[in-house]
C-alpha cells in the first residue's frame, strides 16, 4: 500500500498529492441540502453536480438530490443564462420546491456568468424563491463553499425588521446530522430559543418508512432564515467556518456574533453550555451536568491507555481542532494536525491550543495534504490517525489504527447518525479512541501478556 | 393510458417533446427508433456525468503504471480517486500509481494568469518523486476556457524528460455525457501509446477492450482465457498499464466488452493493424458460453475448441448447484436496469437465466448504436455536440499490418454467427412490453417505479437510496455495492447471491411499525358497559 510515496520529504510546491479537502461547490450543495424543501442547484457541467451528489451520498447513504445547469460547449462560449432560466422553470415544474439555491462552479466562474442578472431575469412562480451564491471551485475548499452558501442564504433572505425574536442564530459549523441534532438537544435542554442554519438532520438522516419523499421533514424553514435578522445574537460554532457567515449577518442585520470552537470536547463544550447559558439566563439543567459528570468518569477511569500516545489527526480545520482538543484532554499528543483547506489562522489557533497544554514539539500545517503527512509518520511515526476515509491508506501501510471522524466518511455505516460534539459526542469519542487503541494492545501483545481485565 | 404515455403526460409540452424521443416501449414488431446521446435538459436531475468523468474517471484513470495529473482545481481529481472500483495491482516490474490522486490544485491567480507554469512544475515533481514511464494530464473545464497549452508543455515534457506525455481535452462542458471523453481518451491512445511497443507476437493472443476490472471482472475473465490457453496481451484499461498496451497492436484479435466506451480503438485498430474484433460479454452463463466459442471458432483450432468446451463444462459444474438454488429464490421477479452505455444490455441475460424480467431499461450515456445495433450507425444524425469531440482518422500501418484471416474465411465466420465488427445492441434481448428511457432522470425513475413495480432495481449510487427508501431493493451495477466480481461463471453466482440478499434481507419485513396496521388504543367506548 502507497509503496512508492518516498520516505524523504522533498520539495514540492505544485503537485497536490492525495488531498485533504475538495473543491467549494460540494460544501454549498451539503449546505443547501439544509434548507427545508429546497433545490440544490449546480450551475455549471452536469459533471460537477454528478460527483457531488455521488459523494455526498456515499458519505451519508441517503438521497442527495441536486440539479444541474447542464453545460454545454456553447453555454460555455456564450454564457449560462439561458441554460439557467430553463433549469429554473423546469425545477419549479418537476420538482416543485419552494426555494432553488443555486451556486457556481469553476467553469461559469471563469466565464464570469452574472447570476444576479439571470436570477433577477428569470420567471419565479409566485411565492418559490431562487438564491445564489459564488463558489469558484479554485478558491478556498468545500468549507469555504459551505460558508458562502450560508451567506447566500442570508444575503437574499434574513431581514431585521426591527422587531427581535428573542433567538439565538446558530451556525453549526461543517459537521453531520448527528451533531446538528444534538447541537438542537442541547440548546433545548438549556431552553434556549434557536435559529439554526443549515440543518441537516432529518435530510441526511432521513427515516425509511417505505415511501421516498424529495423533501423530508427536516432542514431549516424559510421563514426562519427571514427571521434570522431579528434573532439577538448568532453563535458560530467552529470558528473558522461559522465566522464568514456570522459577521455577513452582523454586517445586514446588525445581529451581534460571538464564534467558539466545534463543541468538541470537555472544554470546548463547557464553552458552548455557558454561552447558551449567559444567553439564556436558565441554570444548566442536571441532564447535561450528569452529561459531563459521566464523561468526566469515563476519561479518568480510561486515562492511561491514552496517556502520551501520539495522534496525526487530519480533515477539515474546525474538526481537526476540535479533535486535537480532546486528544490533549485525553492526555494524548496530536503531533501532526493537518488541513487541506488553505488559511494560516488554522496554524494559529493549533499553536494557541498546544500552548494552552504545555505540549511541544507538534506540527500543524494548512493546505497540506495526505502525502505529505504520510511521509511525515514514514519519519517519525504515531500512534493513532483520526480522521476521514482517505487516511485508510496510510493507516494499512503505516499500521496505524485509524479513527473515523469528519468529513468524508465512505467506506462505514452509522457515523452521520451519531454525534462527536457535545458532552455525549466526547463519550462516544473517548469510546472509539480506546477501543482502536485497546484492541490494538490485545491484537499486538504476547500470549502471556493478553490481559483479561484491562 | 399505457405507462409510458402515463409518465411523459406530466411534463410541460416543451419537455415531453423532447423526451418522447428518448422514452419507448418495445412493442415486439419493427426495429424501433430511440432518440440518444444528445443534451440533457437542464434542471431536469439526470444521472450523466462530463466528457472529463468519462476520459480520467473512466478510461484513462485505471492504467495504473500511469501518473494520471488532473490539470485543474481539485474537486475533479478528488472525486475520481479510489471511487470506482476499477481494481489494480502493481508489481516489482509495474508500478501502481492508482492509489494516488495528482492534482494541480489550481488557484484563482492560475485561472487569471494562466496555468502552464503550474502543470509544468507539477510534471516536474512528479518525475522526481516518482520517476515513472508515462505520465497523462487531462484538462477540466476552466483549462480550455483560459486556453492552457496542456499539448504543448506534453509535447516538451516528454523531450525534456525522456518519458511518455499524454494530454487529453477534456474539459467537463464538451460533449453532451461521459461518452465524449471516452472517445477523446480512444483517441489519445491510439495516437500516442497503442503500436509503440515492440513485443514479440505470441500465439492466440487477445486484446480485452472495454473491461474496467471493477470488482476484479477483469481478472476474473482473465483466468478463463488463459486456461483455456490465450494470451492476454493488454486490457484496456481495467489493471491495465501503459507498458502492455504500447503492444496491442501484437496480438491476433480484440475482444469488446464494453462497446460504448471502447468501440472507437477497436474499428481504429482494424484499420491500422488489420486486427479483427468480436463483441463479447462475459456477464451471465449463455453470454459467456457463446463468447468463449466465438473465440476459439475465430481461432479455428480444434484443440482450443475442445478445450474451450473442457474450461465451460469444469465452470459450470462449478456453479451450478448454487446458480439453481439462487433461481429458485428469484424466478418471475421482474427487474429494472438502468446502466452507463452497455451495461444494461450485459446483464438482461444473466437475469433472464434466473427468471428474472426486465421490465425497465436504458442508458445513462448510449448511443443509437448501443440500444438498435451497429447497422443504425450511417443512419445517426451527428449534432453539434457531437461534432466537438474529434474523431480522428488512422491509416494503415504497413510495418505492423497483419490480417489472421482471408476475407473469405471472415465472411464465413459471420455466417457461422461469430460477431465480427458486429453489435446488435439492447433491442436483440430485451423483452417485448418493456420501457427504456434514455438519458434517465430522477422523474422518471420515481414515476416508473411507481406504475411498473419492480422487485429490485439495478443503478447506481444516486438512485439507489431513492429507490430503497421507496421500498425497493436496489443494488448498484457501477460499483456492486463494493462485491464482485460478476464477469464469469464464478462472477454469476455471485451477482445471484447479492441480488437474493438484496431481496430477503430480514429488514424488508420489519419497514412498517406494527401501530401502523393494529389498533394501539385498546378499551370501550364510554356509556357502552
Amino acid at each position: 500500500m502507497l509503496e512508492l510515496t518516498p520516505k524523504k520529504v522533498s520539495d514540492r510546491s505544485t503537485l497536490r498529492i492525495n488531498p485533504i479537502k475538495t473543491c467549494q461547490p460540494v460544501g454549498a450543495m451539503y449546505a443547501a441540502l439544509g434548507v427545508h424543501q429546497c433545490m440544490p442547484h449546480s450551475h455549471g457541467s452536469q459533471g460537477c453536480c454528478s460527483f457531488h451528489r455521488m459523494f455526498l451520498t456515499r458519505h451519508f447513504k441517503d438521497p442527495a438530490i441536486a440539479s444541474s445547469s447542464s453545460f454545454t460547449e456553447g453555454a460555455s462560449v456564450f454564457g449560462g443564462g439561458s441554460n439557467l432560466k430553463t433549469a429554473i422553470k423546469n425545477i419549479f415544474d418537476i420538482y416543485d420546491p419552494e426555494i432553488i439555491a443555486v451556486h457556481t462552479t469553476c467553469l461559469s466562474e471563469t466565464i464570469g456568468d452574472d447570476l444576479n442578472g439571470y436570477i433577477q431575469d428569470a420567471k419565479v412562480p409566485e411565492g418559490k424563491l431562487v438564491v445564489h451564491t459564488n463558489t469558484p471551485s479554485y478558491v478556498g475548499s468545500h468549507i469555504t463553499g459551505y460558508y458562502n452558501m450560508i451567506s447566500g442564504f442570508i444575503k437574499y433572505l434574513s431581514m431585521a425588521t426591527g422587531e427581535k425574536n428573542g433567538k439565538l442564530a446558530l451556525f453549526p459549523g461543517f459537521v453531520n446530522p448527528g451533531d446538528m441534532r444534538e447541537m438542537k438537544r442541547l440548546m433545548k435542554l438549556m431552553g434556549t430559543e434557536f435559529i439554526m442554519l443549515p440543518d441537516t438532520s432529518g435530510v441526511l438522516d432521513a427515516p425509511m418508512t417505505g415511501t421516498y419523499t424529495m423533501y423530508p421533514k427536516g432542514g431549516t424553514t424559510i421563514p426562519d432564515i427571514r427571521d434570522l435578522g431579528n434573532c439577538e445574537m448568532t453563535l458560530g460554532l467552529g470558528e473558522l467556518t461559522s465566522e464568514f457567515p456570522a459577521d455577513f449577518l452582523e454586517k445586514k442585520c446588525k445581529v451581534p456574533y460571538k464564534t467558539l470552537p466545534l463543541p468538541i470536547g470537555v472544554e470546548n463544550t463547557d464553552a458552548f453550555i455557558m454561552a447558551l447559558n449567559q444567553f439564556s439566563k436558565n441554570e444548566v439543567p442536571y441532564e447535561i451536568e450528569e452529561e459531563r459528570g459521566q464523561l468526566m468518569d469515563i476519561l479518568l477511569d480510561s486515562h492511561q491507555y491514552t496517556h502520551n500516545k501520539t495522534v496525526a489527526i487530519f480533515g477539515d480545520p474546525d474538526t481537526v481542532l476540535g479533535m486535537a482538543q480532546i486528544a490533549l484532554e485525553m492526555g494524548m499528543i496530536p503531533k501532526y494536525m493537518v488541513t487541506g483547506t488553505p488559511g494560516a489562522a488554522f496554524d494559529r489557533k493549533a499553536a494557541a491550543l498546544l500552548e494552552k497544554f504545555g505540549v511541544e514539539g507538534c506540527t500543524a500545517k494548512q493546505a497540506g495534504d495526505l502525502f505529505e503527512l504520510h511521509q511525515w509518520i514514514k519519519n517519525d511515526p504515531v500512534d493513532l490517525l483520526i480522521g476521514g476515509t482517505h487516511g485508510k491508506q496510510v493507516a494499512r501501510a503505516e499500521d496505524i489504527p485509524l479513527v473515523r471522524v469528519g468529513f468524508p466518511i465512505i467506506d462505514r455505516y452509522v457515523h452521520s447518525y451519531m454525534p462527536i460534539v457535545g458532552y455525549k459526542g466526547a463519550i462516544r469519542l473517548a469510546e472509539l479512541i480506546l477501543n482502536a487503541l485497546m484492541d490494538r494492545q490485545d491484537r499486538d501483545c504476547e500470549d502471556e501478556d493478553l490481559e483479561m481485565v484491562m | 393510458m399505457d405507462s409510458r404515455d402515463k409518465v411523459l403526460d406530466k411534463y410541460s409540452s416543451k419537455i415531453y417533446k423532447n423526451r418522447k424521443e428518448h422514452v419507448i416501449e418495445i412493442d415486439g414488431g419493427e426495429p424501433q427508433v430511440i432518440a440518444a446521446d444528445t443534451r440533457a435538459i437542464p434542471g431536469i436531475m439526470t444521472n450523466r456525468g462530463c466528457c472529463y468523468a468519462g476520459c480520467k474517471g473512466v478510461v484513462i484513470g485505471p492504467l495504473k503504471d500511469v501518473v494520471n495529473i488532473v490539470h485543474g482545481p481539485i474537486g475533479c481529481a478528488y472525486y475520481t480517486w479510489g471511487t470506482r472500483r476499477n481494481k489494480a495491482k502493481g508489481d516489482e516490474n509495474t508500478k501502481d500509481f492508482t492509489q494516488y490522486s495528482f492534482s494541480t490544485d489550481m488557484q484563482e491567480t492560475d485561472i487569471v494568469f494562466g496555468g502552464e507554469k503550474k502543470l509544468r512544475q507539477a510534471i516536474k515533481e512528479a518525475v522526481e518523486i516518482f520517476n515513472p514511464e508515462c505520465i497523462m494530464i487531462s484538462s477540466t473545464c476552466p483549462v480550455g476556457l483560459i486556453g492552457d497549452d496542456i499539448h504543448a508543455i506534453a509535447a516538451e515534457a516528454e523531450k525534456q524528460y525522456g518519458i511518455k506525455v499524454l494530454a487529453f481535452s477534456c474539459e467537463g462542458y464538451k460533449g453532451v455525457s461521459q461518452s465524449g471523453g471516452h472517445h477523446i481518451a480512444n483517441n489519445g491512445l491510439m495516437k500516442y501509446i497503442i503500436g509503440t511497443g515492440d513485443a514479440e507476437p505470441v500465439k492466440y493472443s487477445v486484446n480485452l477492450l472495454g473491461e474496467y476490472n471493477i470488482g476484479g471482472d477483469g481478472w476474473e475473465v482473465e483466468r478463463i482465457l488463459k486456461r483455456i490457453g490465450y494470451h492476454v496481451v493488454s486490457v484496456m484499461t481495467g489493471d491495465g498499464s501503459y507498458d502492455h498496451m504500447k503492444n496491442a497492436h501484437t496480438a491476433d484479435l480484440n475482444l469488446v466488452q464494453c462497446h460504448r466506451s471502447i468501440n472507437y480503438i477497436a474499428e481504429m485498430m482494424k484499420t491500422k493493424y488489420g486486427m479483427d474484433w468480436i463483441k463479447v460479454n462475459f456477464i451471465g452463463l449463455e453470454s459467456i458460453k457463446k463468447s468463449l466459442m466465438d473465440i476459439a471458432t475465430y481461432f479455428g483450432d480444434p484443440e482450443l475448441l475442445a478445450r474451450t468446451e473442457a474450461v465451460i463444462a469444469e465452470e459450470l459444474d462449478e456453479i451450478e448447484e448454487g446458480m439453481a438454488y439462487y433461481k429458485s429464490k428469484l424466478d418471475g421477479k421482474k427487474a429494472a436496469v438502468y446502466v452507463g452505455g452497455s451495461r444494461t444490455h450485459h446483464y438482461i441475460n444473466l437475469l433472464k437465466y434466473l427468471g428474472v424480467d426486465v421490465v425497465l431499461a436504458g442508458y445513462e450515456f448510449g448511443h443509437r448504436d448501443d440500444y438498435e445495433g451497429r447497422d443504425v450507425i450511417p443512419s445517426i444524425k451527428i449534432d453539434a455536440d457531437s461534432k466537438n469531440i474529434e474523431s480522428i482518422t488512422v491509416t494503415k500501418d504497413e510495418a505492423n499490418y497483419k490480417t489472421f484471416h482471408s476475407p473469405e474465411k471472415l465472411e464465413a465466420l459471420k455466417a457461422a454467427g461469430v460477431p465480427l465488427e458486429k453489435y446488435d445492441g439492447l433491442w436483440s434481448d430485451i423483452s417485448e412490453g418493456a420501457i427504456i428511457t434514455d438519458d434517465f432522470n430522477h422523474f422518471e425513475t420515481e414515476e416508473f417505479l411507481k406504475l411498473l413495480k419492480p422487485d429490485i432495481f439495478f443503478s447506481g449510487i444516486k438512485d439507489k437510496f431513492i429507490v430503497q427508501k421507496s421500498g425497493v431493493p436496489s443494488r448498484q451495477l457501477h460499483s456492486y455495492d463494493y462485491s464482485g466480481p460478476y464477469a464469469g461463471f464464478r462472477g454469476a453466482l455471485n451477482f445471484a447471491k447479492d441480488i437474493t440478499m438484496a431481496t430477503y434481507t430480514p429488514v424488508w419485513n420489519m419497514v412498517q411499525a406494527p401501530w401502523k396496521s393494529e389498533p394501539t388504543l385498546v378499551g370501550s367506548l364510554g356509556g357502552m358497559e
